[in-house]
């Protein structure tokens, strides 16, 4: 008899399931209608697809100083990088420019060590970035002091004046945000009232009709030859409407505090500042980090809206720009340029906000 | 503090007064009467420049609910597809879904506005170069052309049918729906209900010598003439809104599904519920719940963005009233305040309609 004493070679695992055979079959031809799903959306890419990269990229004129250099029959992106520094500075004067280099420059340098997990003293850094910083980048920006030449607002313009615009929102919009949403959580009826009917008008109306508000209606508020700058307008219109998105935002944090925090502070004898100072906002704000984050890209989402008041953002540079004679025709790639910019923007802030939101909530993790 | 605010009040007010005087400008809403005297592109109501500046407010409400109606629409058939396809178990479905979602949420939706009506539709042939789509289709840079339905005298029967159809469906679910909880016995309510709603109408049409004729859209001179035209203004809003829209509301249904935890879909099996109805009864239904506070912000959100619509000049509210308006009366203080109240009146509208159904739907729980 014939006994085999060694576990004989393992089997092939069966072709069907693994590999790169076995993963089309469980991904992309499950069944017979997914497989005309699949067949159907391969033609659908291959149709939109190929043509946009050839226009993109192979056929695309990249160097060149005029609107000859583009003959190829795909994209110009020449006239791109012939108003590159329009686009970005807007007609801020040439020889200036290293100033907003240098504000943007020391902004990034001071937010690195933020996202460095071991350095220890962010609270100082952050009220740093959040109290100190806007005045160094305001004097650098507008000049006037410091023998900085003066630079008008009217001259500031293209990605600089949106992220200046971002900027001055997020800055300011969330201390207000802050005390709107204590009000609204407060035991006192007039303060509540106020509260509530401030942030839901600000959040039942269109940002444009703000803006419009704040461009057509503030100077009649004012006393008499009250001067006021048509950037500061447009500021103040987005800086209202975000403060009351972000009160929302906060209150949820606010709400999601167990109540024994509150009675537990008030049993140590703390006051009502004190209470909500060292015990509740400082978990209440952490958790609505993500929150904050969502509201800032929306609000850098909306800076784009002061082209309809007349201010020149990174899109109304290029929309402007459609209509020098010289490169009349070439809308598709500035708005390709504008789109692919303000993407990137959004599209890596929401990442983050993303992983905050994995970081923060190992409780729940399952 | 009530004080000081009732003081900021009343500073803010005479200042008011005295500007509008000084610059003589006169108050109150008595413009609303007077001659308008400018044209309207769209209209969806009689009006022409002798009607009066009152009027000018209707047509613009008129149009912004018809775009925010519209877009609606779209956003939640395209939100509610996308959102089930990102969740596919077809790996090409599931990616085109994602990259759909992750482009066009982090876009500003001005700049998606512009895309459209200056880099797509503007650029489309005159009307003697139309795109023929079928011989009743037609698009150039003038519109969207299509054919319009003209009812003839019999039509009314077909009508009086389809009511007396929905009539005999709501009776026959009740009787089914008792009729089950009595006896367990199911009845096909949904094959005989389609059967009877299309059924009873189109064998009246059928019948009465089918009353109904189409109008094609014809070239006549430089421009078609019959048809309903969709104007490209109306297109480009349309199109961006809902792409935009659709974009937040499919992430909204995804995270709604997935709020269903996995037991419930594999309980649901184990009591031999097929797939079909276990999404139907089980899946859905607890989703909603999810799913409906969210999709009423983004109602609102687009109701709100379509006031985006004074960028392309398609004559909404904003546009119409705020712009062309205001510009003539000069009286921004009343128009303003006549804007922002249409669009808080909107917003608290849905959102108390969209409360009660939210309300309805929770008590579904316990």
């Amino acid at each position: 008899m014939n006994v085999q004493k060694q576990p004989g070679p393992d089997l092939a695992p069966p072709a069907s399931s693994v590999g790169v055979i076995g993963w089309l079959r469980k991904n992309l031809f499950s069944s017979a209608p997914n497989t005309v799903l699949t067949l159907v959306a391969a033609y659908l890419i291959y149709i939109t697809l190929v043509p946009a990269f050839q226009w993109a990229f192979l056929n695309a004129d990249w160097v060149g100083d005029s609107r000859e250099a583009c003959d190829s029959g795909g994209a110009c992106w020449v006239f791109v990088a012939v108003r590159f520094d329009q686009f970005m500075y807007g007609f801020y004067p040439e020889a200036e420019y290293w100033r907003i280099n240098l504000a943007f420059g020391l902004l990034i340098a001071l937010m690195v060590p933020l996202f460095i997990e071991k350095f220890s003293r962010k609270g100082m850094l952050a009220a740093f970035i959040l109290i100190v910083y806007p005045v160094i980048a305001y004097y650098l920006f507008s000049g006037g002091a410091f023998g900085l030449v003066h630079v008008e607002t009217s001259l500031w313009g293209g990605l600089s004046l949106t992220l200046v615009l971002a900027g001055v929102g997020i800055v300011a919009a969330l201390p207000i945000g802050i005390v709107l949403a204590l009000g609204r959580r407060s035991g006192m009826p007039i303060v509540r009232a106020v509260s509530v009917v401030f942030i839901e008008f600000w959040r039942g109306v269109p940002l444009i009709t703000v803006l419009f508000m704040s461009s057509v209606m503030l100077p009649l508020f004012l006393p008499e030859g009250t001067h006021f700058d048509k950037l500061l307008r447009a500021m103040i219109g987005i800086v209202m409407f975000q403060s009351a998105y972000m009160a929302e935002v906060v209150r949820g944090g606010l709400q999601a505090i167990p109540k024994g925090q509150y009675e537990a502070a008030q049993a140590l004898g703390l006051s009502y500042w004190k209470t909500m100072g060292l015990i509740v906002l400082p978990q209440a704000l952490k958790l609505v980090i993500p929150g904050i984050v969502n509201t800032f890209i929306a609000l850098f989402k909306d800076t784009t809206l002061v082209l309809i008041i007349g201010l020149f953002d990174l899109l109304a540079t290029i929309q402007s720009a459609f209509s020098d004679p010289n490169w009349l025709g070439y809308s598709v790639e500035g708005y390709v340029f504008a789109a692919a910019t303000f993407w990137i923007f959004c599209f890596s802030m929401s990442r983050y906000s993303q992983a905050l939101e994995r970081k923060l909530h190992t409780g729940h993790a399952r | 503090m009530i004080l000081g605010v009732v003081a900021i009040a009343n500073y803010l007010f005479t200042n008011t007064l005295h500007n509008l005087e000084q610059r003589g400008i006169s108050t109150g809403f008595g413009f609303l009467s007077m001659e308008a005297g400018f044209g309207i592109l769209q209209t969806l109501i009689p009006y022409d420049e002798t009607y009066t500046f009152g009027r000018t407010f209707l047509v613009g409400l008129l149009n912004t609910l018809l775009v925010s109606g519209l877009g609606i629409f779209l956003a939640t058939l395209i939100g509610f597809v996308m959102g089930v396809a990102r969740l596919s178990s077809n790996w090409l479905i599931a990616r085109i879904a994602t990259v759909y979602i992750e482009i066009f949420r982090n876009i500003p939706l001005l700049l998606q506005i512009l895309f459209w009506y200056f880099a797509v539709l503007q650029p489309l042939p005159q009307p003697r170069q139309s795109l023929d789509l079928g011989g009743m289709f037609f698009l150039n840079n003038r519109g969207f052309y299509l054919p319009a339905p003209v009812f003839e005298a019999g039509f009314n029967l077909v009508w009086i049918a389809l009511a007396i159809a929905v009539v005999v469906v709501f009776f026959m679910a009740r009787w089914a729906r008792r009729r089950q909880e009595e006896t367990g016995q199911q009845f096909h309510t949904v094959y005989v209900s389609l059967a009877i709603l299309f059924g009873l109408p189109l064998l009246v049409f059928l019948a009465a010598g089918t009353p109904l004729t189409w109008e094609l859209p014809a070239l006549k001179g430089f421009n078609f003439k019959g048809g309903v035209t969709i104007i490209p203004e109306l297109m480009a809003l349309l199109t961006a809104l809902s792409i935009y829209t659709g974009a937040f509301i499919a992430e909204a249904v995804r995270s709604g599904i997935l709020a269903v935890s996995h037991g419930q879909t594999e309980a649901a099996y184990a009591v031999g519920l097929r797939p079909s109805v276990t999404l139907r009864l089980v899946i859905i239904p607890q989703a909603l719940r999810v799913i409906i506070p969210q999709l009423t912000s983004q109602f609102l959100n687009l109701t709100k963005n379509s006031s985006l619509a004074t960028a392309v000049g398609y004559p909404d509210l904003v546009a119409v009233f705020a712009g062309t308006t205001l510009n003539q009366t000069g009286q921004a203080v009343e128009v303003i305040a006549m804007t922002m109240g249409v669009y808080l009146t909107i917003s608290l509208t849905i959102s108390t309609f969209m409360n009660w159904y939210n309300k309805k739907k929770q008590l579904v729980e316990r």
